[in-house]
Formats: C-alpha cells, sequence, structure tokens
C-alpha cells in the first residue's frame, strides 16, 4: 500500500475547519447553549419562493403509496419545534441543501451553523455573533447599518418608501444593464443591493445590515411602527454569511406568511409546497421570544483563510463528487 | 429557434444580444439568501469587439447565436474582400473588412487562420499567435550589434510595420507576436 501523502495545503485546510468547528462547539459550550440534531428529511418544506427544495423517494417499491420527502435547506423548522418543547438555547451544525445554487459562493450542498437564544433580543444576538467572530479571529468589532440606511448612504435613495420605478431609475443613473426584473420591487432592491452596495460593503471590517422591508421579512417579526422587519444579514468581505430573526411566534402569522409564500409561488410557476403543520400545532403551545441565526460555515471558513471561491474550502465540491 | 436559459450560461457560449452574435465572456451566479437570483454576465460583442455586464434575472432565456469558428487557409486579397478556402472540401469564403479587421496585417498566403462565422458568413478573423513573415524593407544592418536596446522599424511582406532589433536585414524571416504585434526571434523557414 502506498503511503497516505496528503499535500500539505490540503490537509491544512481540513485542519482549519476542524479547528472552527472546536472553537465554535466551545463558544456554545461555555454559554450553556445545547447541541442538537434534527432530521434532514421532512414531509413538508420551505415554502419562500426563492429557495428551491431537493426532494428525496422514501417509497417503498412495494407499496403503490408514494413517500416523498423535502430535504431541509434549514434546520429551522424542527428546531423552533424543539424550542416550543421547551429545549431552552440550541444550535446545531448540519449539511443543508438548496436546488440551483451553484457558482462562485454556492455549492448546492453547504454547511450552516444555525443557533436560537430564547430571552435575547435580535441586536444582543448580533453581539453574541461579535464574540464569536472575535473568538475565531476574523473580526474585533462590527459595524451595523440599518437597510434604510445603506441605500442612503451608497444611493442617496429612500428604500423603504420608494416605488418600483424609483428603483429602476437609481438602476440606470448608476449605469446598470438590467433584464427581466419586471414590475417587483424585492427583486429591484436586492439587484442594487448585490451590484451597488455589496462590492463596496465590509471591505476592511464585517457589517450588520438590519431593519428589511416588510415585504422581505420572510420569518422575522415586523415592527409595524417603524415599518420595517426585523431581520438581520452580516456581511464580510462583501459577502452574505448570515441571515437573523427577531423570531415571529404566532402561529397563525406564520400560517399566513407560508400561505402567501404559496400564492407567490403559485402565481410564478413554481410548485407549491406542503405546509409544517406539525410545526404549527408546536407553536401553537407556546413559542418563547426568540432570536435565532443561520450562518453559512463555508464562507465563514474562506473569510477565515482568505479563499475567494467556496470551492477552495470544501473537501469536495459539487463538481467533483 | 434555440435557445439558452441563464443557468446554462457559462463562458463561451454564443448569444443573441442586441441583434448581434455576442460570446459569453464570464458569468457569475448571484443569489441572497432571501432573495431573487440573478446572473451578472460580461458579454462580448464579437462585431464590435466591444464588452458590456448586464444583469439576468434566474429563468430568463436568450437566444442562441448560429456562431462558429472554424480553421481556414488564407488564399488572397482583391484589396475588398479577403479570400479563405476549406482545406478539405475546397469551399472559399470571402470576408470583408469589417470581419478582418486589423488582422489584415498578419495574414500571409497559405496560412491557416480561425474564422469566426455567424449564420455562414465571416464576423471576425484570429491569426495563429506567432507568425512568420519576411522582412522586405528597413535600414540597413549594423554589424556587431547583437543585443542593443533602440531598434529600428522594418517593414514585412504583409505590409505590417514592427520594431526590431538594430542587426535585422531585409530578406530575414522573423517570428511575430500577432496578439502584441511585436518581433519576437528571428525565425528558420
Amino acid at each position: 500500500m502506498p503511503d497516505y501523502c496528503p499535500s500539505p495545503s490540503y490537509r491544512e485546510l481540513l485542519q482549519r475547519r476542524a479547528t472552527m468547528y472546536a472553537q465554535i462547539r466551545q463558544f456554545f459550550a461555555e454559554r450553556n447553549v445545547l447541541e442538537v440534531e434534527t432530521p434532514i428529511f421532512s414531509e413538508s418544506g420551505n415554502t419562500d419562493p426563492a429557495i428551491s427544495s431537493v426532494i428525496a423517494d422514501f417509497s417503498y417499491a412495494s407499496e403503490k403509496r408514494s413517500d416523498i420527502r423535502y430535504a431541509h435547506t434549514s434546520p429551522e423548522f424542527p428546531m423552533k419545534r424543539l424550542l416550543a418543547n421547551g429545549s431552552g438555547a440550541i444550535y446545531q451544525i448540519c449539511k443543508v441543501f438548496r436546488k440551483e445554487e451553484s457558482g462562485r459562493l454556492h455549492n448546492p450542498e453547504f454547511s450552516m451553523l444555525e443557533w436560537y437564544r430564547p430571552g435575547l433580543k435580535y441586536h444582543q444576538l448580533m453581539d453574541e455573533i461579535t464574540e464569536l467572530l472575535k473568538m475565531l479571529g476574523v473580526a474585533s468589532a462590527v459595524e451595523r447599518v440599518s437597510y434604510a440606511e445603506l441605500f442612503q448612504l451608497h444611493l442617496k435613495l429612500d428604500v423603504l418608501n420608494a416605488s418600483v420605478d424609483d428603483l429602476k431609475n437609481c438602476a440606470r443613473k448608476s449605469g446598470l444593464d438590467v433584464v427581466g426584473f419586471d414590475d417587483d420591487y424585492d427583486a429591484w432592491s436586492s439587484m442594487l443591493l448585490a451590484n451597488l452596495i455589496e462590492p463596496e460593503l465590509g471591505k476592511d471590517k464585517p457589517f450588520f445590515v438590519y431593519d428589511y422591508p416588510l415585504s422581505q421579512a420572510a420569518l422575522a417579526n415586523t415592527c409595524e411602527e417603524n415599518n420595517v422587519a426585523e431581520r438581520f444579514e452580516l456581511y464580510i468581505n462583501g459577502v452574505e454569511i448570515a441571515n437573523g430573526y427577531q423570531e415571529l411566534t404566532d402561529a397563525e402569522v406564520y400560517r399566513c406568511r407560508f400561505e402567501q409564500d404559496n400564492k407567490k409561488r403559485k402565481a410564478s410557476g413554481l410548485p407549491e409546497i406542503k405546509i409544517d403543520m406539525r410545526l404549527l400545532n408546536d407553536l401553537k403551545s407556546g413559542f418563547p421570544d426568540s432570536s435565532g441565526v443561520a450562518l453559512g460555515l463555508d464562507r465563514l471558513l474562506m473569510a477565515i483563510t482568505g479563499a475567494v471561491r467556496i470551492s477552495d474550502v470544501l473537501s469536495f465540491d459539487f463538481h467533483n463528487i | 429557434m434555440a435557445t439558452y436559459s441563464t443557468s446554462e450560461f457559462k463562458s463561451g457560449m454564443k448569444i443573441m444580444q442586441d441583434g448581434d452574435p455576442c460570446t459569453i465572456v464570464e458569468n457569475e451566479f448571484v443569489k441572497p439568501g432571501k432573495g431573487q437570483a440573478f446572473s451578472r454576465v460580461k458579454i462580448k460583442n464579437l462585431k464590435t469587439g466591444r464588452v458590456v455586464d448586464r444583469t439576468f434575472k434566474s429563468g430568463e432565456s436568450v437566444e442562441a447565436a448560429d456562431v462558429m469558428e472554424t480553421e481556414l487557409q488564407y488564399l488572397y486579397t482583391d484589396g475588398e474582400f479577403w479570400n479563405f478556402m476549406d482545406a478539405e472540401t475546397f469551399e472559399q469564403i470571402a470576408a470583408d473588412a469589417t470581419a478582418v479587421g486589423d488582422s489584415y496585417k498578419w495574414l500571409k498566403e497559405q496560412d491557416m487562420i480561425t474564422v469566426t462565422l455567424w449564420n455562414g458568413v465571416p464576423i471576425a478573423i484570429t491569426p495563429a499567435n506567432f507568425v512568420n513573415l519576411t522582412v522586405t524593407e528597413t535600414d540597413p544592418g549594423l554589424k556587431g550589434d547583437t543585443a542593443s536596446g533602440g531598434g529600428k522599424p522594418a517593414t514585412l511582406e504583409t505590409g505590417a510595420v514592427v520594431r526590431v532589433p538594430l542587426f535585422i536585414e531585409i530578406g530575414e524571416l522573423l517570428k511575430i507576436d500577432t496578439r502584441s504585434g511585436e518581433y519576437v526571434s528571428r525565425a528558420k523557414d
């Protein structure tokens, strides 16, 4: 048998991921946040129209009844069921799966760190994320800027009160050449953010962007008074690393959001997704005031190692396995 | 009519944009965690050579361009057209000045040239990276000067003028880099 002799850089890469995971586990152990594991495959899935789920077939060959399951796109729903059942603060490190996402910063399966903190407000959760980044040596401080401030600062645009035409004008004035965005406010605003602002964001330091337009609430709590959703994102070197919420607590509001998602899916010709009734039932039994965040570990490792492609931090990327 | 969806985009793909055949130089998939996916694409117009950045919403489709590159032998020019031949079928194709552009300077009869065809018509030509051309005119060579800087202009058999070292003389065969238009070395035929 030949001697096993990995290249030093390859071995170093494996080592850095292992070290990062060990540090993360130590970080949560010190804070009494419990590591949990939840199933990957579920009968119901993520209704978010912008996310496409991988489907797995668990049917028995001998039975006519089919058993089709969705691979999770994040462990959010079962973790929320644990919270509703009194788990207290929890975290999970797992692989998640998203169809149609492949590129310099995307791999259809990727590693996620997701955690929930009952009793913490979303700005306090941002504090905790900052502590984690400090421990990992990624950053000593993280600036915060609201979504509205960000657009005002970079594009001189009052984005929360802007019409779709305002967004189109802004794109035109900035010299963007754009095809196919129709009259979708959210598509235009996130395109402006990605094309014009993100390249400037956090070049020398990480940034939290917080308080998103109501139409981009996803599953975050909304603050009608300020006309925003209590949602935040972490950017490092202009790359989106994490997405967090002040969590919704009311099962009925969850149901409304899921149904709205499915309406949007139907309108865009996308398949509707079976709503997670088990989640809704568990939420009814009492979901604690919490904040939660999902963080992409491969991209975090990119920030730690200075890699520019996600494939540079994976043992084997999607096209190599 | 063949079309490509944004998910099929990759560099080198030939598509129609603004009525002209284009090639995708670079394609980046962009997707916010919670939001619309799109493709940020660098597109080169094959007729004008101009490169633009364009953002396509994911799921958009574009018309494919019937563009192919073929190796043809350069035959001759009549001043208005440059004539090429398929060495296997002996079929002849004429390219106009717009398609040939500045590359006429490197076209030597019998050389194999990459010709880009759109719907069967030449729209661009690419000579080999290196060609060997004979000097037809230059100031007399300086004996003993083999390496000094400076140099002098020399006219080649195709009419191209390049800077050459002082020791080069009329009738010598030179290796030229067609991408930079620079002298590389003396060539052996």
